[in-house]
């Protein structure tokens, strides 16, 4: 069983809250999907210093454990300031640590985001950093308290699945112990599946399945992906060869130079 | 005959009073406004587009909202553009486009040339555009400024302002008080919408133009003296103070990947509306103790008020509703 931070987890899907069509719909994909976690983004719907009151007492009536997150930061004391304003309003001390570095392109600034898991981890949070595939800053990470990782495959809601399954294959050789969690950059259920079957621990989604056409819908599929991606981890899978390998003798073919 | 009493003078409302007096009904219209329309319609796009939203919206929004342009025509003659939707995207975002394509209708694929033949501004400008060309807008201000003078006009009567309300035997109040009705009617909450006015000579568009982008889609509707309303941002929250410096950033930096000249153009006016919707985001018309309520018109008010007044209108009389309009 998932077990993040002392907490056993049958699902190993999170899944994000922004950006589906309606809160009805929202709550059918995260029923759907059997998610255990769900995300939610404190900035998104915060205005003047006022947070979505209807909208959260949403999320905590889905019966799921929130994992809030910093969606939006770019600095470490921002993300510190909303991770102490997610406490409050969510009464979690866990925090998926979000710092981007580049507007556009979404990438974690992975200098401030060691930063500011260091100074959580002091201020008694469990941090959830979201990361690239770097070692070293996976290593860091751990250094400043962490207990997981969340690297991404791709850049946040690229849908482009993972583009460097080598690096993520050498991050889970790197951190055997530690849970893994793919955030960011998946499109398909297969992309999931993918990972799952590389033995990463879990998979967060958000924009795969809001923005799909039918979102609970594609919420059960990538449930079923993970599934079955973490079964074939788990059942040995066989290494692809060169040559066919014909599953009854072949006379007189026995042997090959 | 019976008398009504309308409570709010937003478009969900006066498109109520107006169903009723066609009904040959009498209604009085209160609101604590000096002025019609001060909530969240004056901040509308007013944008009768069904296709579109169809896009993140149930299929009964597209139903529902089908008629809207024929009854905004009729109850204020002139105030429907029908020119059709321009759908837009940024190069990178090509992909949003084809994603819009698959998840709407009685669209037809532009390129380069059909742009620049809709609209000459946006010539060059993007490879590849969605046409909607079934869809129309109006100007949310004149449009409800022409709806209430109607409804003057066949004996409706306003009472604006804080004040007592008229003490008179109303068979029903009638509830159409927008965000000011989710403390009253359980699962509504208020989605918080930002907009702006830009006024510039230098852009010129016939039709509201979707950008769409993965995280800051905006429309822009043109309005006449040079000015474009830009919206919107939807944010879970019932807060209703002024834009925030990130959402005005975000709708100006869209504005001016659109068009370059809206960089130089002016902000006449930024607006916020809180928007009430219940949790699938489709109004209802709900019982309340002293009548009806339409609530939740979310982001498709001038959409989907003109159904659900007839709706609302259907169930409170069952008197004949004459084929000719009322037309002042």
């Amino acid at each position: 069983m998932l077990k993040l931070y002392d907490i056993e987890l049958s699902s190993r899907l999170l899944l994000g809250t922004a950006r589906y069509p309606s809160p009805a719909i929202l709550s059918e994909a995260v029923k759907r999907s059997s998610a255990g976690i769900v995300t939610v983004s404190l900035r998104r719907e915060t205005s003047g210093g006022k947070t979505g009151g209807a909208f959260f007492e949403l999320i905590r009536q889905l019966g799921v454990r929130i994992l809030p997150n910093t969606a939006g930061c770019h600095s470490a004391s921002e993300a510190v300031l909303t991770a102490k304003m997610a406490r409050e309003v969510f009464g979690t001390n866990w925090i998926k640590l979000e710092v981007i570095g580049h507007h556009d392109s979404l990438q974690p600034d992975v200098f401030e985001l060691v930063e500011a898991a260091r100074i959580l981890t002091d201020e008694g949070f469990e941090v959830f950093p979201y990361t690239t595939d770097d070692l070293i800053v996976g290593e860091k990470l751990l250094a400043a308290g962490c207990r997981v990782l969340m690297p991404w495959c791709a850049p946040i809601g690229s849908a482009a699945g993972p583009r460097n399954p080598s690096a993520l294959i050498a991050m889970r050789a790197a951190f055997p112990e530690i849970p893994l969690i793919v955030d960011a950059g998946l499109g398909r259920p297969s992309h999931a599946a993918t990972v799952m079957e590389l033995g990463y621990d879990a998979v967060l989604l958000n924009t795969a399945v809001a923005g799909a056409g039918d979102p609970p819908a594609m919420a059960e599929a990538f449930a079923k992906a993970i599934d079955a991606g973490r079964l074939g981890y788990l059942s040995g899978m066989l290494e692809p060869r060169d040559m066919a390998v014909p599953s009854t003798p072949v006379i007189g073919k026995a042997v090959f130079s | 005959m019976s008398l009504f009493l309308v409570k709010g003078a937003g478009v969900a409302g006066l498109t109520l009073a107006y169903e009723l007096l066609r009904r040959g009904e009498d209604v009085d219209i209160v609101d604590y406004q000096d002025v019609i329309g001060q909530g969240a319609s004056h901040f509308a796009g007013g944008m009768l587009a069904p296709y579109c939203e169809r896009e993140a919206a149930e299929e009964i929004v597209l139903t529902l909202g089908l008629d809207a342009a024929d009854w905004w025509d009729k109850a204020v003659p002139g105030a429907v553009i029908r020119n059709g939707t321009l759908v837009v995207a940024q190069p990178r975002d090509l992909a949003d486009l084809t994603r819009f394509a698959s998840r709407t209708r009685s669209h037809a694929w532009l390129d380069r040339n059909g742009i620049a033949d809709l609209e000459p501004s946006l010539a060059g400008r993007f490879e590849k555009a969605l046409f909607f060309e079934g869809e129309a807008h109006l100007d949310p201000r004149r449009a409800l400024a022409g709806l209430a003078k109607a409804i003057r006009n066949h004996g409706g009567e306003f009472h604006l302002g804080w004040g007592p309300p008229p003490k008179k035997n109303y068979t029903a109040v009638l509830d159409c008080t927008g965000p000011a009705a989710i403390p009253n009617i359980p699962g509504l909450r208020g989605v918080r919408g930002e907009m702006l006015y830009l006024e510039t000579a230098e852009v010129a568009l016939s039709r509201p133009v979707r950008m769409l982008h993965p995280r800051h889609p905006i429309y822009v509707v043109p309005r006449d003296d040079h000015r474009f309303m830009v919206g919107a941002t939807m944010i879970e929250t019932e807060d209703d103070g002024p834009i925030s410096a990130r959402s005005l950033m975000e709708l100006l930096n869209a504005a001016y990947a659109l068009h370059p000249a809206f960089g130089e153009a002016r902000v006449v006016e930024t607006g916020v509306g809180i928007r009430p919707a219940f949790d699938d985001n489709v109004p209802r018309v709900v019982e309340t103790e002293s009548g009806l309520a339409i609530a939740g018109m979310h982001r498709h008010g001038f959409l989907l008020a003109p159904a659900m007044a007839k709706k609302a209108a259907s169930r409170l009389s069952n008197a004949y509703v004459p084929q000719e309009e009322l037309i002042p």
